[in-house]
């Protein structure tokens, strides 16, 4: 909502400097967006009058004028053609600046000299609409020479205020003017709404059928005749201009006015282009057809409301009025309507039109009904005061159901008990007559309510009013001081924060990617058309076909990121996220769906699987899970030999491995890429976050390195499991610390050596202890996967 | 005797001065004082000495033995400190050469600044609490007193999954959520993804992240509101933080205010990044809506609360003084190295 301050000087004697105002109105809860202050650079651009108009003689788009600036004539170049001789334009003399800091100078334009520069409404900073054409022609004579500021009001400031949606009553001049007058505890002037005009009645020229009175709680009309169509005057046209809205002539910028200062949009009809002298506010008939203002034909339906007269549709209700009964400069009678419309249905219609007014955002915010009568009266006010025609007595006005002001109770004490500040009732009573409100009674306040404003519906509300006014400020800052809560994270938020730094210690970056991705992920990372992560829960308007399906796995997500940073440039890099995948039980989706915690870890760049296993091992032992395994698998997104996978408890919780070469074609990634992705959820289950310590060893520890020849589908997880099996307790370490293949041993075979460390918690472990369980390994390696002993 | 005695002291004494190694103290030691030193043999010779002469020699070879002990010990100490000096001197390193580092990763800059918040509240007695992100359009919005054509319903602005599922648009549902599942007191704070279809650019995102917090108890007012976000602000911020309440409009609270902080780049002086007005919005606050307690079954004769919802993102981007928001989610690694 943009206030001209000047105008907003009509209603209230503002008398503060801008700041304050600005300040005053933020905390009182009417929060400024920006203050202009219009023609603020401008300097030495004053009135002049054209005397003589030449072409220039080396330039066919260019002319010479003789401008009168008061006590000097100036030649001016200009290339604009909207100009005639005796028109009072403004000068921007030489060392002038405008309003963008441009700073003008004599100068040559082709050979001629040119002392000064002819302005446009833009050059000045002002609308351009009304002067397409050029440059801006002052409406009258205005002394020569006079600084052009004064004349166009360009000393004036613009308040941009940010209306919240529960009070559509600021949407307007009166509706500001009310809430500073409250903020600053000034007087609040009504504009007048005389109308002198009574010669004849409204009841014949027309007639008003509201058929559709559910969606048209009042309608009124007045009308004017002997209308002369032509330009409203400079002030308006300024006013209009500085609230952001065109001038087209005094007809339409008088609704136009009065819907900027009272809130209520306004419509003028061309009463010769009604058919049968009447109008009729109706649901459209399907597919009816109408060509709005804008000259666009637009098909309706009939949930459409709108106003016609006997045959046809002549505007569509709240949102845009029919080209057919348009103000033009030959219309000589018109119909004022100011009316009321069901906001729900405009905002539907607007939306489903694809059609966006001021006056259609003002109705589906829901109006004042009680506002309609002010508003077309002074209307009718300001057509007598422009002399643009005259007002026909009495008005139609169909208004079945007044609205009246609501009336509500407002127990003192609660105040109090809301805000924490003790307000003397006198002055919750000022602030709340200040906007308005009627108060009366003492310990519970009646309180009548105006009826603009329908956001105030409960006591609370009240309370808010008073505590704004008050000052929030003036509230003041207390530490709750109630029952003491023992706050925290629980255990899952401690996991989560345990991985975390696992993470960060083992040198992985944390990412956040989108959640939404592209139904073709599927694809890329190689799923087979039966693959369960198919299964996933769409988006029904998406910003794209890329962001439409919410992920059942991270997997593609891990892979973009990868990839991008790798065509940075980034030749290695190790990343985790621990967020969520969406899965769904049916599809479409019934209730909520299952959100699970996943933990995915990527990394590439001179990195092979047992960095990644390492990893995951080193976060095995920080979350204390001990009887975890990690196994050969299958998984179509991998690389078929490196695939494994991670059971805990025997529990599939993940995969891991290296991702397949066609997954990493698809993700223009180059170089070889281990992923592992573990469901949260289960690993939360299985972490034991009870520490419990074990003594420290009272005997001495023996190591015993051996060498096993196996063949080559032997894995090192079997012998290790030989090993522990058969040592049992006196097996403290197995240690895997060279693989061998090549000469001396034969072709399919591999040498393992391994050290192991053999305790006892019970005594010092003689030669003869060890030798036995130490055979007793040697002899089940060889047994069960055929192991020979290398000497 | 006396005589060799006298000689065995000057002798020796000369040679330890002398002296410039360990070895050579050994082998001088031995001379004397060994098993067939020289000191060691004449003692062994004092049998032929007369009875009255024994005590006299023995007091003097005493005497002489302790001194040459003694020389040794404190030439050897002396060599000793020589020597590691000498090594010391041997054994210097360029500090300035860079350290061997293990390499270390790091939370994402969204978590950071997310636990620094969620431990200032932890501080005051919240518990965190989470919710889902696909949520029933009833908790998003019909729950927390959103009228049923509330423009921010709108399919422009909201993803729906289907008509009564869609992607949360605030974490708010979970004050519902939360005063459902548990009575007062409750302290509680709600961090998350939120969704509204904005595409992305510099400032917005369509999914990005939310922190809401709710306090239901026994004389909750708007003063605790005041003084809890406060103490919040500063405790992010800096102690030097000056917050700001306006009015202004939810539908879910009543009364309802925005928090502004003193920019903490120019301390409320005014600069690029609070576009010179000295403050930046914050968050959005108010006193629970009477209607939301009732929609949950807490009296709202009773009980009163506040609540706040603030983005995490626009924090994060202020703390960090990141201009675009598309960094948070492009995940290069040399910008999640920074932080």
């Amino acid at each position: 909502m943009l206030v001209p301050i000047k105008w907003l000087k009509d209603y209230v004697d503002l008398d503060i400097d801008i700041k304050d105002y600005v300040d005053g109105m933020t905390m009182s809860g009417t929060k400024v967006e920006s203050v202009e202050e219009v023609g603020q650079n401008i300097d030495k651009v004053v009135v002049g009058k054209i005397i003589e108009i030449t072409p220039h003689p080396n330039a066919d788009s260019l002319l010479v004028t003789k401008v009168d600036v008061g006590g000097e004539i100036l030649q001016i170049i200009t290339g604009a053609n909207n100009i005639k001789v005796n028109n009072y334009v403004p000068v921007a003399l030489h060392g002038s600046t405008l309003p963008d800091g441009t700073k003008i100078k004599k100068g040559k334009l082709r050979g001629l000299e040119s002392n000064g520069m002819l302005c446009s409404p833009e050059e000045l900073g002002l609308n351009a609409e009304s002067f397409p054409d050029g440059i801006y022609i002052l409406d009258k004579e205005y002394p020569l020479g006079t600084d052009i500021k004064k004349v166009l009001g360009l000393d004036d400031k613009i308040v941009e205020f940010e209306i919240t949606n529960n009070r559509p009553d600021c949407l307007s001049m009166l509706g500001i003017a009310r809430e500073t007058a409250a903020t600053f505890g000034l007087k609040m002037n009504y504009p007048s709404i005389e109308v002198s005009g009574k010669d004849g009645d409204v009841s014949d020229y027309i007639s008003v059928d509201v058929q559709a009175t559910d969606l048209c709680p009042r309608f009124a009309v007045r009308v004017i005749k002997n209308v002369e169509v032509k330009s409203s005057p400079a002030w308006m046209q300024d006013r209009l201009l500085k609230a952001g809205v065109r001038p087209i002539n005094n007809i339409v910028d008088i609704t136009n006015y009065v819907m900027l200062e009272t809130g209520q949009p306004m419509h003028a009809y061309d009463l010769n282009m009604l058919e049968g002298n009447k109008i009729v506010v109706r649901r459209a008939k399907d597919n009816e057809k109408i060509v709005t203002l804008d000259e666009i034909e637009r098909i309706l339906d009939n949930k459409t409301l709108v106003i016609a007269d006997e045959n046809k549709a002549i505007g569509i209700a709240g949102i845009m009025g029919g080209y057919n009964s348009e103000i033009k400069e030959d219309t000589k009678t018109i119909a004022f309507e100011a009316a009321i419309f069901d906001s729900v249905n405009v905002r539907l219609s607007s939306k489903k039109l694809g059609i966006r007014t001021e006056a259609s955002s003002r109705f589906e915010k829901g109006l004042d009904a009680a506002m309609v009568q002010f508003a077309i009266d002074r209307a009718c006010h300001l057509v007598e005061e422009l002399g643009a025609g005259e007002v026909v007595g009495g008005m139609i006005d169909i208004y079945p159901t007044r609205k009246e002001r609501r009336i509500m109770n407002l127990r003192t004490e609660r105040v109090k008990w809301l805000l924490g500040v003790d307000i003397p009732v006198d002055k919750m009573k000022k602030i709340l007559e200040s906007l308005e409100f009627k108060v009366s009674g003492v310990g519970i306040l009646e309180v009548s309510v105006p009826t603009f404003r329908d956001d105030v519906t409960i006591e609370a509300d009240l309370i808010e009013e008073i505590a704004r006014i008050y000052g929030y400020d003036n509230i003041p800052s207390k530490l709750m001081d109630t029952t003491f809560t023992q706050g925290g994270r629980n255990e899952k938020q401690r996991i989560r924060e345990i991985v975390r730094d696992n993470m960060t210690a083992q040198g992985l970056f944390e990412t956040c990617t989108y959640t939404f991705v592209s139904p073709s992920v599927f694809n890329q990372i190689n799923c087979k058309a039966e693959n369960p992560l198919r299964k996933a829960i769409k988006i029904i308007n998406p910003l794209g076909e890329d962001q439409s399906i919410m992920r059942t796995t991270i997997i593609p997500n891990m892979l973009e990121v990868i990839s991008r940073n790798y065509n940075r440039k980034i030749t290695e890099g190790m990343f985790y996220e621990l967020s969520k995948v969406y899965l769904a039980e049916e599809l479409p989706l019934k209730d909520l769906a299952h959100e699970r915690d996943t933990l995915i870890i990527g990394i590439y760049g001179d990195k092979d699987f047992f960095d990644l296993k390492g990893i995951i091992e080193n976060l095995m032992d920080d979350l204390n899970i001990t009887n975890y395994r990690v196994l050969p698998s299958n998984n179509e997104s991998f690389h078929p030999g490196r695939t494994a996978e991670l059971l805990i408890n025997n529990k599939r919780i993940g995969y891991l491995g290296e991702i397949h070469p066609d997954v990493l074609d698809n993700y223009d990634i180059p170089t070889r890429v281990y992923i592992a992705e573990l469901d949260f959820e289960e690993i939360v289950l299985q972490t034991n976050l009870n520490i419990k310590y074990k003594p420290l060893p009272k005997y001495p520890s023996i190591q015993r390195d051996i060498a096993v020849v196996v063949s080559e589908e032997i894995t090192a997880g079997q012998i290790e499991e030989i090993i522990r099996n058969k040592g049992g307790k006196l097996v403290e370490e197995v240690n895997l610390f060279d693989i061998y293949r090549g000469s001396q041993i034969e072709e399919g075979y591999k040498s393992m050596a391994y050290s192991i460390i053999y305790r006892s918690e019970e005594k010092t472990l003689t030669e003869e202890d060890i030798t036995k369980v130490h055979n007793k390994i040697l002899n089940s390696l060889a047994s069960q996967v055929g192991a020979i002993l290398r000497s | 005797m006396k005589d060799i005695l006298e000689k065995i002291k000057n002798e020796s004494i000369i040679e330890i001065d002398k002296v410039e190694s360990i070895q050579q103290l050994e082998e001088i030691r031995v001379k004397y004082l060994g098993k067939k030193g020289q000191l060691t043999q004449l003692l062994r010779g004092m049998g032929q000495l007369t009875p009255e002469e024994r005590p006299v020699v023995g007091q003097l070879a005493n005497e002489v033995r302790d001194l040459i002990t003694e020389k040794i010990e404190q030439t050897a100490y002396c060599l000793k400190r020589k020597d590691l000096e000498k090594r010391l001197r041997s054994e210097f390193i360029d500090v300035t050469m860079p350290g061997r580092k293990k390499k270390l990763g790091n939370r994402h800059p969204l978590t950071k600044v997310l636990n620094e918040i969620e431990d200032i509240f932890i501080g005051m007695g919240f518990s965190i609490v989470e919710g889902p992100e696909i949520e029933k359009t009833y908790y998003n919005f019909d729950a927390l007193n959103h009228s049923k054509y509330h423009p921010a319903r709108d399919m422009q602005d909201t993803f729906y999954i289907t008509e009564d599922l869609l992607l949360r648009t605030q974490t708010s549902p979970n004050q519902v959520r939360t005063m459902e599942r548990q009575k007062p007191p409750i302290r509680v704070i709600v961090p998350g993804k939120v969704y509204r279809s904005d595409e992305i650019d510099a400032t917005h995102s369509p999914m990005f992240h939310q922190i809401e917090g709710l306090v239901v108890d026994k004389g909750i007012t708007m003063a605790n509101l005041k003084g809890t976000l406060d103490v919040f602000a500063k405790k992010l911020f800096g102690e030097q933080t000056r917050t700001k309440f306006r009015p202004h409009h939810f539908p879910f609270t009543e009364p309802s205010a925005e928090m502004d902080c003193t920019c903490s780049a120019c301390g409320g002086e005014g600069c690029r990044i609070c576009k010179n007005t000295g403050w930046i919005e914050i968050l959005g606050a108010g006193m629970v809506h009477p209607n939301v307690l009732a929609n949950c079954g807490i009296d709202p004769e009773e009980y009163s609360g506040f609540a706040f919802g603030m983005g995490l993102d626009r924090i994060a981007l202020l703390k960090y003084d990141i201009s675009d928001l598309r960094l948070m989610f492009e995940n290069d690694k040399r910008f999640l190295e920074q932080f």
